[in-house]
């Protein structure tokens, strides 16, 4: 009898790029759930305009560089930029902010390095800094989180109006349905002098990490605890860049606990946890050896923390991980591990 | 002093993996019949090919052998049962190469006689190492665990061996030979330890099998018991895949790394596998050389999965048709596990001294291999990597042929488990990858050795007649003075005597590479293997 050859291991595999990505999906549900919560329908729009534009731009560029469609959009990274970017960006954005940021972020940052595997930079993120670059004013729409102003709340048709055609409920000005991030909001008054507690006597602060953002990291905390455990991501980067935050601002606050911000603040404010454990992990743009990981991982925390205090901008992941990204290749190089039977080196 | 670690150690990476061995140890161990036609291979080891000693019509008894070892590393072959030498040719017998080997076909004769091999020893216990080794080696015994690297000289390591490890951590999915013949064949496994730790003068000896194989470990324990052994450790380690590894293994035992490129010699310990040591006991102890083994017939291809004690050079097919045939399932065969075997292209190739498992398996358990997408640098692969390397690198250089980068990256302490294949998300088939960058290495290394060779060659040779000529000229001009010199009688005697001595010159050059090679091949040349890469593990 004869019988097909085909080479080893042979053993069912039971791993994918789509079944990794579709996990990282779904781990982003309760942070998504939460931001939605607290931030209303806006969040959705963004969502869903992101990731459409995304696997459409991804299928056009297939189609373009003569690649197979449906398996590549089937592998999911488009999607998950999509997701990943639409859940950065400010909920009042019109239509146009997250389209823009998606496509390119998939067309540039994606296609134009190779596609899947050979960007040296996370396409999100890129996205992310080209609109904050252009759109900065566009950037701040954030409407204050549900329960904590109670005169206006926007409704579903409301935000529908804002996002896609740009009016505003009757009798509103812009300005009273958007409201600072604890972030911004700490920049700014650091800026005028007052002191951390002072800062945070009003009640966007919330009890550690800003009214609303401290659930909402707990909620990205969770998701990525639940991807570790499925091994979709490893210890090591989440490890590095919350140890490195939380390190630095701690030192930083025992030094002078009125001019900075509380350790516990950079945790659980702004994007520190989506960073973490879903941005910072993007593998194809990250450091790859265990060691590498952790510096990585470190680096990003402390430019986190240097350019929220320091930089011009109230959030900085999105710029650490992109200059991280440009440090990842030579950190490779030089945190390999000792092979097995090497002495030391 | 090596020091064997009371709570084996887990190894670096690996993967747990579904055991399957339940199917094949339902039945007790038992022996296949003996088919109507063998096919011995000559070269089952690692080293050079054995040289027939059987013509095409010649009757052979069992254990008579059928081809010798010329070379220190290379084994013998013996018939497997008595019969006639129908043919001597090329035949395709079960290599990665997939290349065809010179085989002796012997016609079974169905009595089953067998020759007195004069390997029995009575009082092996008190016998000279040297001897022990050298019936090991006429045995034909080789590394029953895979590699088949020639046991007499792994049993000669050139230097104190301080712990002999008996690797019985049968690792890979599926195959279960060794935990049969623990179980069933106890006493001889404890014996073949014993007479390998004489000949090595080892201090301590440790088995070391997986702790998922209770049943093995509890008839051990009671063998030794019964043998009133007390100095041979038995050691359960962490069942995860690749732990039967030989580096792998004595990292778990003794919590010390054979160096890369190494041997564990060089940390004065010996690595056999356990059916080798009853290899050995049977040799010494019955007088029967290595012609037959215990295969694991396995996989949802094959009707009823079973250990069997299979005659080396039965075809596949007579094997699975004493384990009831092929099921309708049986889609792809195998020699050896899920994770390292070679895959076979047809069942009429024969059964080798290295088959430890044949596995017929459905497509569920070998599905076709996925597309593969670009490796998206995820790193679960270093995850898993027991060898500490950066699988994700090693591939990147293969692919692009930087064959420095890829040795830089250590290419070459990548032991093939495949652990890395497995995980690897975008579904790259990356041992294949390894396999052609160290095969293209190796090529390049033979051909620049071949360059340097014939180059010496040259100048030697260019050397030589010029020494030739130069001797020639003076002897012309000692002959010219000479001839003068001579009487003219007795010349016919003088001639005489000139030509003896040249027939004298030419018959001992004829005969001193004769003696060299022989003295080389000569059994027990007490010198250990150059390079041995004869891991006796999976
Ligand atoms: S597992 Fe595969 S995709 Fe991931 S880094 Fe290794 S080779 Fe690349
Ligand atoms: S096949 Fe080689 S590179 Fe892959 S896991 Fe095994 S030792 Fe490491």
């Amino acid at each position: 009898m004869d019988f097909p050859t085909q080479s080893s291991p042979y053993l069912p595999v039971d791993n994918g790029v789509g079944r990794l990505m579709a996990r990282v999906s779904v781990a982003l549900l309760p942070g998504a759930l939460c931001l939605f919560w607290f931030f209303g329908w806006g969040v959705v729009f963004n969502l869903l305009i992101s990731t459409l534009t995304a696997l459409g731009a991804e299928a056009l560029m297939l189609l373009l560089r003569r690649r197979p469609v449906k398996a590549s959009l089937l592998d999911g990274s488009a999607l998950l930029t999509g997701l990943l970017l639409a859940l950065t960006l400010p909920p009042l954005a019109p239509w146009w902010l997250p389209m823009l940021g998606a496509g390119f972020a998939i067309v540039v940052a994606k296609h134009l390095y190779g596609g899947l595997g050979y960007n040296p930079f996370n396409p999100a993120m890129v996205g992310f800094v080209v609109l904050i670059i252009s759109f900065p004013l566009q950037m701040t729409l954030w409407p204050p989180p549900q329960g904590l102003q109670h005169d206006y709340a926007l409704h579903f048709g409301d935000t529908l109006q804002l996002v896609f055609g740009g009016t505003l409920p009757e009798g509103r000005a812009l300005d009273s349905l958007t409201m600072a991030t604890p972030l911004d909001n700490a920049k700014t008054q650091f800026g005028l002098d007052y002191t951390w507690s002072e800062i945070t006597a009003t009640p966007l602060f919330g009890r550690f990490g800003g009214y609303g953002w401290e659930w909402i990291n707990l909620a990205y905390l969770a998701g990525g605890l639940w991807l570790w455990r499925k091994r979709a991501i490893q210890w090591q980067i989440p490890t590095g860049m919350l140890g490195a935050l939380f390190t630095i601002a701690l030192l930083f606050f025992i030094a002078d606990s009125d001019s900075f911000g509380s350790p516990l603040f950079h945790l659980f404010s702004g994007a520190t946890m989506l960073g973490a454990f879903f941005i910072a992990t993007d593998p194809v743009s990250a450091a790859t050896t265990p060691r590498g990981r952790l510096y990585y991982g470190a680096g990003i925390g402390v430019l986190t923390y240097a350019i929220r205090t320091w930089g011009g901008y109230p959030d900085a992941i999105a710029f650490s991980v992109l200059l991280m990204n440009m440090a990842a290749p030579t950190i490779d190089y030089y945190t390999q591990p000792r092979v097995f039977g090497h002495p030391d080196k | 002093m090596i020091e064997i670690l009371e709570q084996p150690r887990q190894i670096f990476g690996g993967l747990r993996l579904a055991a399957n061995k339940a199917q094949s140890l339902r039945t007790p161990l038992r022996s296949a019949p003996l088919p109507e036609r063998l096919i011995v291979p000559l070269s089952q080891h690692i080293g050079e090919p054995a040289e027939t000693l059987v013509q095409v019509g010649d009757k052979v008894l069992k254990g008579q052998p059928i081809a010798r070892s010329l070379n220190y590393i290379s084994a013998p072959v013996h018939a497997p049962t008595s019969g006639t030498v129908t043919d001597i040719g090329e035949y395709a017998v079960p290599h990665p190469s997939g290349l065809k080997a010179t085989c002796v076909v012997i016609h079974a004769d169905g009595a089953d006689r067998s020759a007195d091999t004069g390997l029995k020893m009575d009082d092996v216990f008190c016998a000279d190492p040297a001897d022990i080794r050298q019936r090991v080696r006429e045995a034909g015994i080789v590394g029953l665990g895979g590699a088949g690297f020639p046991t007499a000289v792994k049993l000669n390591p050139g230097r104190p061996v301080e712990l002999l490890v008996i690797n019985a951590a049968e690792c890979e999915p599926y195959i279960s030979c060794d935990e049969a013949l623990m179980c069933e064949r106890t006493a001889e496994v404890i014996d073949g330890v014993r007479i390998m730790r004489h000949a090595l003068q080892a201090q301590q000896v440790v088995i070391g099998v997986e702790d998922n194989m209770p049943r093995a470990v509890d008839c051990l324990r009671r063998g030794l018991e019964a043998a009133g052994e007390r100095d041979i450790r038995l050691l359960a380690v962490p069942t995860v895949y690749p732990a039967g590894g030989e580096k792998q293994l004595i990292y778990a035992l003794t919590g010390k790394e054979i160096p890369s490129q190494g041997l564990p010699a060089d940390l004065g310990m010996v690595c056999h596998n356990v059916g080798t040591a009853a290899a050995v006991a049977r040799a010494l102890l019955q007088g029967e050389p290595l012609i037959s083994r215990i295969v694991t017939i396995t996989g949802a291809g094959v009707s009823q999965p079973c250990n069997l004690e299979v005659r080396i050079g039965t075809p596949i097919a007579d094997v699975i048709a004493s384990c009831g045939g092929y099921t309708e399932q049986a889609a792809h065969l195998l020699m050896g596990g899920p994770m390292m075997g070679i895959p076979l292209p047809n069942d009429r190739m024969p059964v080798i001294k290295t088959s430890n498992c044949l596995l017929a398996a459905s497509v569920e358990e070998i599905p076709p291999p996925p597309a593969a997408l670009p490796c998206i640098r995820c790193a679960r692969c270093t995850e898993v990597c027991p060898a500490y390397l950066l699988p994700q690198q090693l591939f990147w250089y293969a692919r692009s042929r930087d064959f420095d980068k890829v040795q830089d990256y250590n290419l070459f302490d990548c032991i093939e488990c495949g652990c890395c294949a497995r995980v690897c998300p975008s579904h790259i088939p990356l041992v294949q990858y390894y396999r052609f960058a160290k095969t293209e290495i190796w090529d390049l290394e033979r051909q620049r050795t071949k360059a340097d060779l014939a180059r010496q060659r040259h100048e030697f040779r260019v050397e030589r007649l010029e020494r030739e000529k130069k001797a020639l000229e003076e002897r012309r001009a000692a002959a010219k003075k000479g001839l003068a010199a001579r009487p003219k009688s007795g010349d016919a005697e003088a001639k005489k005597a000139e030509i003896a001595a040249a027939l004298a010159r030419v018959k001992g050059k004829k005969t001193q590479p004769a003696t060299v090679s022989a003295m080389r091949g000569s059994a027990d040349s007490e010198q250990g293997p150059g390079s041995d890469t004869g891991s006796d593990s999976r």
